[in-house]
C-alpha cells in the first residue's frame, strides 16, 4: 500500500464520519488512484455537494469545493470549462447526486465532459439522520419510512447509461483494490465517467434495518451471502430480479466504456461544441 | 467584456434571452467561453465554479430565474466568489408576465437568499448605463470577492439606443495572496476585510464551503469564528458603501419637491421634471444609481431640502419603507405605485406632481 497521507490534511482531522463507515475507505481509494497516476495535488479539483460524502473533499489536499446540495457537477462543469488542465472529480452520494442533485448529473453525463463522478451510495441520507433516499431499496426502514419504503428504487447505473454517460462503472466499498483500479481508470477515461461505489451506513441504514454494524454490512455487500443488506439490495431496482436467477447479483466492474466527442463549451478555436 | 469577462453560464428566460445570445457570439472569439446549462441554478453553479478557476464570470436572468438563484447568490456571498448576476425584471410573482417592466424584485435583490449577507446592486436606466454599470459591477466583484447584482427592467433591457461607449474602461481585478505555499490563509482578511484570491491551478491548495468557516477555510461551529465571519462580509461593503454609492439629482438645487426613483421610473421622472419646470413648478429628481447599498445620506439630504418627496416605483411600495427610514420625519412622502405590467409614464408622474404642489399651497 502506498503511503497517501500526503494527499491528507491531517490539521483537518478529527474527521466527522462515524466508525464502521466506508467512506474512509473509499476516500483512501481515491488517494492510491491519484497516487498511482501521480497526478499533480495542485492540478486535483475535488468538488463536493452535501452529505456524509461530499464531506470526504474538504480531508483531501487538493483544490477543494464543498458547494451546495446536488449541485457539484454544475460548479465542476464551470470550473472545467475555465481550466481544462485541471483534473476535477465529483464525489456525491446518493441523495445529493440522485434526488436533489439527478437534474444536474444526467446533464454533465450528456454533455460528456471530462470530469470524474464519485456517488457513494449507501441508500439512505447520513448527514441529515438517516431519511429514506432514492435508491433505498423497497422495504427499506428509514427515519421517513418506519413502516418500510414503498418507493421504488433507481439503479444509479442504468440511469446514468441513460443519460449517456460514456464511462460507467459499478465497484464495491469491500473490495478496495479493484475500486482503486477502476477510478484510476475512470479519471483516465476521456470523457464523463460515473462511478457508483456500493458502500455503508452503519449508523442509520444498519441501525434501522438490524444490517449489522460496517465491517458485517460491507461483507454482506461484498460476498453476496445472506443478510438483511442482501436481501434489501435485491430489491434495489426497479426492475428488480431476485438475486438466485442472476448469479453474482450485483453486476461489478465497467459497464461501459465508449470514446465520444468531449464537451468543452462553446468556444473559440474550434473546439468541440462551438 | 471590457470589464475582462470570460465566461458565460445561462439558461434561456425572457426578457434576458438576448443577453446569452449576444455572448455566444461575442465571447468565443474573445478567449472565452460560453455554456447554457439545464437550469438558472446550475448556471450559477456554473460562474461561481468558472471564477474560482480564475476568470470573470456572469450569468444573465429574469424573475423566476432569479429565485433559482437565490442558493447560489448566498453561495457566493459566503464563498466569496466574486461575480456578476444580471436580471432584467418583469411582470411577478410566478412566472407573472413575462414580457412585460417591473420593478418587483428590489427587495429580492437584497433580501433574497436567506441569511445575513452583504448586497450590491446597481440600477440603470438606459443602454449605455447598462455597460457602465456591467463593467462597474464585475470591478466591484472583483474588489470585495463578493455577487453584485445588476438590475433593472423589460424596457431597458429591450430599449436600442445609440450610446458612446467609454473608448477605455477602468478594470479591477482580484488581489492575488503573496503568501508562500505553507503560510496560504484562503480567508485570511487584509486591512479592507478582503482576502487574497487565489485560482483552481494556481498553485495554492485550499478547501471553499458554504459552510461557516475560519481564515483556513475550513467548517467551524465556533460561535465566535462564525459571528466574525458574517459580520466581516457585511461590514467588508458597508464600510465602503460611500465608495460604491452612486446617486443621479437633476435640477435639485432650487427643489422643494422631489421624485424618488430607479432606473425606468427614473427617466420618466426626469422626463416630468423637465416640463414640471417649463411649468414654473421646483420639481428635482433623486435617482440611484446604486441601490443597494440604499443611499441613505443622500435621501436624507434630499428630505432635509424639500417639502415633498414623491416615491415612485413599479411595485407595490417596496423602497417606500427604505426611504421612509433614510428620511425619517423630515419631509411628507408621497407613493406613486404600478404593478400592472405598464410603465409609470412622464404624464402619471406630472399629475401626481401638480396634486403634491397643489395640497403644498393649501397647507
Ligand atoms: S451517517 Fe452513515 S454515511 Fe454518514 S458518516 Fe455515519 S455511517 Fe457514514
Amino acid at each position: 500500500m502506498n503511503d497517501v497521507k500526503k494527499y491528507l490534511r491531517e490539521w483537518a482531522m478529527p474527521h466527522v464520519l462515524c466508525p464502521g463507515c466506508a467512506h474512509g475507505i473509499v476516500l483512501r481509494s481515491f488517494l492510491e488512484a491519484v497516487d498511482q497516476l501521480q497526478l499533480a495535488q495542485d492540478q486535483v479539483a475535488m468538488v463536493a455537494g452535501i452529505g456524509c460524502s461530499s464531506r470526504l473533499a474538504g480531508y483531501a489536499d487538493f483544490c477543494t469545493l464543498h458547494g451546495t446540495h446536488g449541485r457539484a457537477p454544475a460548479f465542476a462543469t464551470g470550473l472545467k470549462l475555465a481550466r481544462p488542465e485541471l483534473d476535477v472529480v465529483v464525489v456525491t452520494g446518493d441523495g445529493d447526486g440522485l434526488a436533489i442533485g439527478g437534474n444536474h448529473l444526467i446533464h454533465a453525463a450528456r454533455r460528456n465532459i471530462d470530469i470524474t463522478v464519485l456517488l457513494l451510495n449507501n441508500s439512505i441520507y447520513g448527514m441529515t439522520g438517516g431519511q429514506v433516499a432514492p435508491t433505498s431499496p423497497e422495504g427499506t426502514v428509514a427515519s421517513t419510512t418506519p413502516s418500510g419504503n414503498t418507493e421504488p428504487p433507481f439503479d444509479p447505473c442504468q440511469l446514468l447509461l441513460g443519460a449517456g454517460a460514456s464511462y460507467v462503472a459499478r465497484v464495491l466499498a469491500a473490495t478496495p483494490t479493484e475500486m482503486t483500479k477502476v477510478m484510476a481508470d475512470a479519471i483516465l477515461h476521456p470523457g464523463f465517467a460515473f462511478i457508483e461505489v456500493v458502500a455503508d451506513c452503519p449508523e442509520y441504514f444498519g441501525r434501522y434495518n438490524k444490517a449489522g454494524g460496517g465491517a458485517e454490512m460491507l461483507t454482506q455487500l461484498a460476498g453476496r451471502d445472506t443478510g438483511v443488506a442482501v436481501q434489501l439490495a435485491d430489491k434495489r431496482f426497479v426492475n428488480h430480479i431476485p438475486s438466485s436467477e442472476t448469479a453474482p447479483g450485483l453486476q461489478t466492474g465497467v459497464l461501459r466504456r465508449e470514446t465520444r466527442p468531449v464537451f468543452s463549451g462553446v468556444r473559440g478555436g474550434g473546439d468541440h461544441g462551438a | 467584456m471590457a470589464a475582462g469577462c470570460t465566461f458565460f453560464g445561462g439558461y434561456p428566460i425572457t426578457p434576458s434571452s438576448g443577453i446569452a445570445e449576444q455572448m455566444v457570439r461575442s465571447l468565443p472569439g474573445a478567449g472565452g467561453v460560453f455554456v447554457q446549462m439545464e437550469d438558472e441554478i446550475a448556471s450559477l453553479a456554473a460562474v461561481i465554479g468558472a471564477s474560482l478557476a480564475g476568470s470573470k464570470a456572469m450569468t444573465a436572468t429574469s424573475g423566476p430565474g432569479f429565485s433559482l438563484m437565490q442558493e447560489h447568490i448566498g453561495y457566493a456571498a459566503m464563498a466569496e466568489v466574486p461575480c456578476v448576476i444580471v436580471n432584467v425584471m418583469r411582470g411577478g410573482p410566478s412566472t407573472g408576465l413575462p414580457t412585460s417592466p417591473s420593478q418587483g424584485d428590489v427587495m429580492q435583490a437584497r433580501w433574497g437568499t436567506h441569511g445575513d449577507h452583504p448586497a450590491i446592486v446597481l440600477a440603470p436606466s438606459s443602454v449605455g448605463e447598462v455597460y457602465d454599470l456591467t463593467v462597474k459591477a464585475f470591478n466591484l466583484a472583483e474588489r470585495f470577492r463578493t455577487p453584485v447584482i445588476v438590475l433593472y427592467d423589460e424596457i431597458v433591457g429591450h430599449t436600442r439606443e445609440s450610446v458612446t461607449l467609454s473608448p477605455s474602461v477602468e478594470v479591477v481585478d482580484r488581489v492575488a495572496p503573496d503568501a508562500g505555499l505553507q503560510n496560504f490563509l484562503p480567508k485570511a482578511a487584509q486591512a479592507n476585510g478582503v482576502p487574497p484570491m487565489s485560482g483552481f491551478g494556481d498553485g495554492y491548495r485550499f478547501h471553499v464551503t458554504g459552510l461557516a468557516h475560519d481564515e483556513r477555510g475550513f467548517p467551524t461551529e465556533d460561535a465566535e469564528v462564525a459571528g466574525d465571519l458574517i459580520t466581516r462580509l457585511h461590514t467588508k461593503v458597508e464600510d465602503h458603501a460611500d465608495e460604491i454609492t452612486d446617486v443621479e439629482t437633476f435640477m435639485m438645487d432650487d427643489a422643494d419637491i422631489a421624485i424618488f426613483a430607479i432606473g425606468i421610473v427614473g427617466r420618466s421622472a426626469r422626463e416630468a421634471v423637465g416640463q414640471a419646470r417649463a411649468a414654473g413648478a421646483k420639481v428635482g429628481l433623486i435617482r440611484p444609481v446604486t441601490l443597494w447599498p440604499f443611499p441613505s445620506a443622500e435621501v436624507a439630504a434630499v428630505a432635509e431640502q424639500v417639502d415633498t418627496l414623491i416615491v415612485a416605483e413599479m411595485n407595490l411600495g417596496q423602497m417606500i419603507g427604505e426611504v421612509e427610514r433614510a428620511a425619517g420625519q423630515r419631509t411628507h412622502i408621497v407613493s406613486h405605485l404600478r404593478a400592472d405590467g405598464e410603465p409609470i409614464t412622464p404624464s402619471a408622474l406630472l399629475d401626481v406632481i401638480e396634486s403634491s404642489s397643489r395640497s403644498e399651497e393649501g397647507s
